[in-house]
């Protein structure tokens, strides 16, 4: 094993944090950026913090669990805001906001690989920020704006990160594009002039097997002049 | 009259040009469809279950309970009681739910007994692995090696080699399948579209014209998913019981237990030259793991082929999920194993290895010339003359800097390769092939070239493939498909427009040998004034669209291609991590059709070897036969961060362009651990002997002269 190598390469792009529950301490927090207490909220609504999930749960109001603290096992109706459309369904508490897009809405942008929070081809956004929707929970991304790469452009068009990945041939089997371009897309609302060194560590947190790395970075550097230049 | 050939430097209006690939604004989108995102109406989820033993007897299987679980569907048994699993991960049961989570349920709640027998999973060698575990060894010798190995001046000895890999597919292994009537449809992640559907007609004994297999996008293969594999026709026989359409793919830890495997291979290496840097004598005893089949023997010495030598290879039979092809099977270990041992060599002389490789090249055969092209182009880019230092000269600090090299080889040719064409009379054409694009960019080469046959742009061809009622087309592997469907298509899209010409002609008065297709127009050759344009030519054609029909020709494409890659590294001899500065890479491969593609193959070689010499390994524990690493933290994978600068220069021009169409998957991945491996050895002057280069076993090697590979 590599533990030992490259502490850079576990860094997560500041785009990736954790999404948070709606308090009202934490929409301060938004305008300052991400404090520390800000980000362990924010573990409450991966997966593997169970316990906190549910309390994150009834913060947020969801229907089903305004007077308890147990929501399920049975499925539970859930409203979900996707590229600014709400959907209404019915998902057992268990299941991931990325099998809710895939399996129950059909919105099949966001792949499925790790499905443990490694390769980052599941990211979509949650309120404008990175997330690996493998380690969300649907209930959890209730009251939270998802954007996931289908509404980054219209049919038909491409958003300046997509155009730009076509330019680049930042894509091989393509498999893990969408992932990249979601957390390209996010990471440049942040770090809007990123250097060369910046984008290479800013997008450690996706994978990619067939090696289209060299046409990411190119990509990413590309798709900030266009965007800043208002161009596809 | 247009003819199949290939048309001259001078005439090419998109051969040898760069193009994005047409399916690019599909995947950069999402919009893209692949096996994995197939969603059907009423669809069920399957999950398999699999043996947590690498090795043991089925006593029972016991499904009654399972089948009254909440939203279970079908169940059907895999593997019958009284027959042995022979690796963690081979599936047992197979069933389907209304979910995905009620299916892993299920699968969890299966009630299967097992007779735990004994079991090997370790790589070792075969002394370790003990008779049963060995399938005796291949002998081979050429010259005189006992001869040569006493009269060389300078003597190496050493241990090399490659661990075990697996392909981890970003797209699992799976597929979804439905029936209408006696008919079957799968959407499966493969690389055989054609092949695959055959496969499931005997599997499931019916008629091959009765199956469909339809991937229009597949992520990633990697010479692992060539089969209907068992989950294939389990899948349809769960459709079948349910009813209802299913998809089932592969967990990441199945995928990565039992997926594909790249098998492991180390030698044991005696190597002998003269003072003057002659090489000798080669004299390997080899060996690897390769799952309870055992795999295949490596061509070492690899490219640089000493003229007296003696191979032997043992195959060592372990219950770990069986091997399959990996990009350019045994080369990349193969490399690992002559490369590293003739650098070894070189730095016993003393002598700079770029000069004990060029001094050495007639041992390479018919390409030596090529060779030499590449290397010395390779040292000009990476600038070797200036950088490269002897082994015994370190650098001030803890960090060393290091160069390596290594050159290798791959056949390529085509396989079998069956297009249509259709030029319809509004001025459209089709090309249907049933080929599929792996992300190689087949699609894009397909248009490119009917695009060039008909003097039209790439936007203008509809490139029908991905699906096995189009014609016949073979696997994408050993780097074959560019082969097979450039020629087919060239040829498929040469008879449609012979067919235009001869119709259209008497329009222009002139004879059909007279016309050609070009810059939109049909046009007297000699006389391009006397033209029409594609489109009036076509609508001359009335109601009735052309249809011809190409074969894979051998004339159009060709076999046996060459490449020299050299690493830069820095590595810090405190922590052991090896660090990619730059990695140039120089490949010849024909005729390059679409230069951005190309490029593109070659720099994704470049990080899957990377990923190879530095971070990823398939490791078991020996105590419980269980893979330690199946998911993604701990499989490791190179990251953006990982790779370092790379640079790729493609062999073009006279001498290159004229041998025709081939392929490129598979020779750039060869090189990589070789060259990184030996920059490693440069920098810190001892050998790391086996790949992936961990900090581990850097500080192993500066710590153990033992280990350094030297006699």
């Amino acid at each position: 094993m590599n533990d030992e190598r490259d502490p850079a390469r576990r860094d997560r792009p500041a785009g990736t944090d954790s999404p948070r529950e709606p308090h009202a301490e934490d929409e301060q927090a938004d305008a300052k950026g991400f404090s520390r207490r800000s980000f362990l909220k924010g573990a409450g609504v991966t997966v593997s913090a169970g316990v906190i999930a549910a309390e994150g749960l009834l913060a947020a109001g969801s229907a089903n669990a305004a007077d308890s603290n147990v929501a399920g096992p049975g499925a539970v109706p859930i409203t979900l805001r996707i590229n600014g459309k709400e959907h209404s369904l019915q998902v057992e508490p268990r299941v991931t906001l990325l099998d809710a897009l895939r399996d129950h809405l059909d919105i099949t942008g966001a792949k499925k690989v790790c499905d443990r929070a490694t390769c980052g081809s599941c990211t979509v956004m949650l309120d404008g920020k990175a997330v690996y929707s493998c380690s969300v929970l649907a209930i959890a991304a209730q009251h939270h704006e998802i954007t996931t790469i289908e509404g980054l452009a219209a049919d038909g068009e491409l958003s300046p990160v997509s155009a730009a990945f076509v330019q680049h041939d930042a894509q091989q089997c393509g498999f893990c594009t969408p992932g990249f371009v979601m957390a390209v897309t996010a990471y440049l609302k942040e770090h809007p002039n990123p250097s060369y060194e910046e984008v290479t560590h800013g997008l450690g947190g996706n994978l990619c097997r067939c090696g289209t790395y060299m046409g990411v970075r190119e990509a990413a550097l590309d798709a900030a002049k266009r965007i800043s230049a208002g161009r596809a | 009259m247009a003819d199949y050939h290939w048309p001259p430097a001078e005439k090419r209006f998109l051969i040898g040009k760069s193009f994005t690939r047409l399916d690019g604004p599909a995947k950069s989108s999402g919009r893209a469809k692949y096996s994995y995102d197939i969603n059907r109406p009423g669809m069920l989820y399957g999950k398999m279950v699999f043996s947590p033993h690498a090795h043991a007897k089925i006593k029972s299987i016991d499904t009654a309970a399972v089948e009254k679980m909440p939203g279970v569907r079908a169940v059907v048994v895999m593997f019958e009681p009284g027959k042995e699993v022979l690796w963690q991960g081979q599936e047992i049961v197979a069933l389907a739910a209304d979910t995905e989570d009620q299916a892993r349920d299920a699968a969890r709640a299966m009630k299967i007994e097992y007779e735990i027998l004994p079991h090997l999973v370790g790589d070792v060698t075969p002394e370790k692995a003990g008779a049963s575990h060995i399938t005796a060894g291949s002998e081979a010798k050429e010259g005189d090696p006992d001869a040569a190995m006493a009269s060389a001046e300078v003597k190496v000895e050493g241990t090399y080699g490659a661990g075990v890999i697996t392909h981890c597919c970003m797209e699992a292994h799976g597929q979804v399948t439905e029936w209408e009537g006696e008919k079957l449809k799968m959407w499966a992640s493969t690389q055989n579209v054609t092949g695959v559907a055959g496969e499931m007609s005997k599997a499931l004994s019916m008629p091959a014209a009765n199956v469909e297999s339809i991937t229009q996008y597949m992520g990633g293969g990697f010479g692992s998913k060539f089969g209907a594999d068992p989950w294939g026709p389990a899948c349809a026989q769960l459709s079948k019981k349910a009813g209802k359409p299913v998809k089932m793919m592969l967990d990441r830890d199945q995928e990565l237990m039992e997926a594909g495997a790249r098998p492991s291979i180390y030698a044991h290496v005696k190597a002998g030259a003269k003072k003057d840097g002659t090489l000798t004598v080669w004299e390997s005893e080899s060996w690897g793991t390769s799952g309870p089949q055992g795999g295949g023997n490596p061509p070492v010495p690899y490219v640089m082929r000493a003229p007296n030598r003696r191979t032997k290879h043992t195959a060592v039979l372990t219950n770990t999920g069986p091997g399959r092809a990996w990009r350019a099977p045994n080369h990349p270990q193969s490399a690992v194993i002559t490369m590293c041992a003739l650098d070894d060599l070189a730095a016993a002389i003393p002598m700079d290895p770029l000069d004990f490789f060029l001094k050495n090249l007639e041992y390479t055969g018919a390409r030596s010339k090529e060779y030499r092209e590449e290397l010395l182009k390779a040292s000009e880019m990476i600038g070797w003359k200036k950088k490269w230092h002897p082994r015994s000269q370190r650098q001030p600090g803890p960090v060393q800097r290091g160069l390596g090299l290594s050159i290798h080889t791959w056949g390529g040719g085509g396989h079998q390769s069956n297009a249509t064409c259709t030029i319809h009379p509004d001025g459209s054409a089709e090309i249907n092939i049933g080929s599929q694009d792996l992300g190689t960019g087949t699609r894009t080469i397909i248009a490119l070239v009917a695009g060039e046959t008909f003097g039209l742009p790439i936007s203008a061809i509809t490139v029908n493939i991905g699906d096995s009622h189009y014609p016949a087309s073979g696997a994408s592997g050993g780097s074959t498909t560019v082969g097979g469907v450039s020629s087919s298509t060239r040829r498929a899209a040469t008879n449609a427009v012979n067919e235009l010409f001869a119709k259209v002609a008497p329009y222009l008065d002139a004879k059909p040998g007279d016309l050609e297709a070009a810059e939109g127009t049909v046009r007297v050759a000699a006389d391009p004034g006397r033209a029409m344009t594609w489109n009036q030519a076509c609508a001359k054609l009335g109601a009735t669209p052309i249809a011809a029909s190409g074969q894979r020709s051998q004339d159009l494409i060709s076999s046996g291609v060459g490449g020299a890659q050299m690493a830069e590294v820095s590595v810090d001899t405190e922590t052991g991590v090896v660090r990619i500065e730059e990695i140039v890479a120089v490949q010849d491969c024909g005729l390059v059709l679409n230069t951005k593609t190309s490029e593109s193959q070659v720099f994704g070689a470049l990080i899957m070897g990377v990923t190879y010499a530095l971070y990823e390994e398939k490791l078991m524990d020996e105590q419980t036969g269980r893979c330690l690493n199946p998911d993604m933290e701990f499989y490791k994978l190179a990251g953006l961060a990982d790779i370092g600068k790379f640079r790729v220069h493609m062999m073009t021009g006279p001498g290159y362009d004229d041998r025709g169409v081939i392929g490129l998957g598979e020779p750039p991945v060869v090189s990589p651990g070789a060259a990184i491996s030996n920059a490693v050895a440069n920098a810190i002057g001892v050998r790391v002997p086996a790949i992936p280069i961990t900090p581990a076993k850097v500080l192993a090697a500066l710590e153990g002269p033992a280990a350094t590979g030297r006699a």
